[in-house]
């Protein structure tokens, strides 16, 4: 809007036309809100429970099949929801096109990032490779 | 980046202060926003002191007295008076709705006037609501058929057409559109409450025969997906409309034909 422009304001309003997507992020955004009401809860417990524990101890909790689950569930829903949720507020905030896209990219690698070295750390413990 | 402070020529600076007219009794100070794009200066706020017991008690009615009595040059959109027609959509202290239905006794303090926000100014209280129309045009609020027109009117039942309650009411004032975080953001692409609340009013009814085509135009993550479920449009509709809920269920739609 800030470019003195001779469009006409309904080429301007159509502009690339839709992108014929968008439902995916917002039905995504909302499975790992659901997911995530009892991960959060069930993570928050089972790092309570190993606070203070030494080495063995935490291997022996992070290491058994359903709390590795229970953390794997937990670690893709959140990193999977942090990525939505980030792109959108790049979406909404940054208007320079290099920033938005070199941001979009960031966001993306990094939230893949984390998940596979959160998840890599859990199956370590599992397996004790 | 979002800009969180105002560009330097849309600073506002303090304005005229107007004499109050002689032997008036009943006062009521108005502080109201003016700019005027031939004199190069900054908006200012000018005040004035509305004489109560020679004007009527809408908002509307002040502003018309002042540009009658004390200001001709106060420059504002109105004409029906009456809240049918949405012309006089203003921020009013603090919220965008119609000057002509809002009465100026439930505000308390100074009344302070100023254009909806986050739309260029004409002048005044005038806001450039072209790309605000564009977008309306863009969903096509028309009745779209391929059935040749029958001999008489197209049909629809009394539950069908209630169903258009709560939304054909809607008089594209903009308050809701530019009360919007999101439409502040995105005006270019995402279309805003008001737009979406008609696009919904045409894809329910049932002698449309463009639904899907409709749901397509707005199958975008910037011109439906923006709304994050503010609510500012819901709280500032002058006409008690929802455009939130029919926001909610477009996207409802749109789930239902994907996934479900």
């Amino acid at each position: 809007m800030k470019e003195k422009s001779i469009r006409t304001p309904l080429a301007k309003a159509r502009g690339l036309g839709a992108a014929k997507s968008g439902t995916d992020h917002w039905w995504e955004t909302r499975l790992t809100s659901i997911a995530l009401l009892p991960l959060t809860f069930a993570g928050i417990v089972i790092v309570m429970a190993v606070v203070g524990s030494n080495h063995a101890a935490t291997v022996q909790i992070l290491g058994s099949p359903i709390v590795a689950i229970i953390m794997l569930l937990f670690i893709f829903a959140t990193t999977y929801h942090m990525k939505l949720g980030a792109q959108a507020v790049i979406e909404d905030y940054i208007h320079s096109k290099p920033l938005k896209t070199a941001l979009l990219i960031v966001n993306t690698f990094l939230c893949i990032f984390l998940w596979l070295a959160c998840t890599f750390a859990i199956l370590k413990l599992s397996f004790g490779v | 980046m979002v800009e969180f402070t105002l560009p330097k020529n849309s600073r506002i600076t303090e304005g005229k202060v107007w004499p109050a007219p002689q032997g008036a009794q009943n006062l009521r100070e108005y502080r109201v926003y003016r700019w005027n794009p031939d004199d190069g200066k900054n908006p200012s706020i000018d005040t004035y002191s509305v004489d109560l017991d020679d004007c009527g008690p809408m908002v509307l009615d002040a502003l018309i007295w002042i540009k009658n009595k004390i200001d001709p040059t106060l420059t504002l959109r109105r004409s029906c008076r009456e809240g049918v027609c949405g012309s006089c959509a203003m921020n009013i202290d603090g919220e965008n709705t119609l000057a002509c239905t809002k009465d100026m006794a439930e505000i308390s303090g100074p009344i302070r006037v100023y254009p909806l926000p986050h739309e260029k100014v004409v002048k005044d209280l005038i806001p450039d609501l072209s790309n605000f129309f564009a977008q309306h045009a863009l969903i096509q609020p028309w009745l779209q058929t391929e059935t040749p027109a029958p001999e008489k009117e197209w049909k629809q039942s009394r539950e069908d057409r209630e169903k258009l309650d709560g939304l054909y009411e809607c008089i594209l004032c903009a308050c809701c559109s530019t009360s919007c975080p999101e439409y502040w953001w995105n005006p270019d692409r995402y279309l805003g409450p008001a737009t979406l609340l008609h696009a919904y009013r045409w894809v329910i009814d049932s002698r449309d025969e463009s639904t899907g085509e409709r749901l397509d135009q707005l199958e975008d993550p910037f011109r439906l997906y923006r709304c994050v479920t503010i609510l500012n449009c819901s709280k500032a509709c002058p006409k008690g409309l929802n455009p939130a809920k029919a926001i909610a269920e477009l996207k409802k739609l749109m789930v239902e034909r994907q996934k479900i």
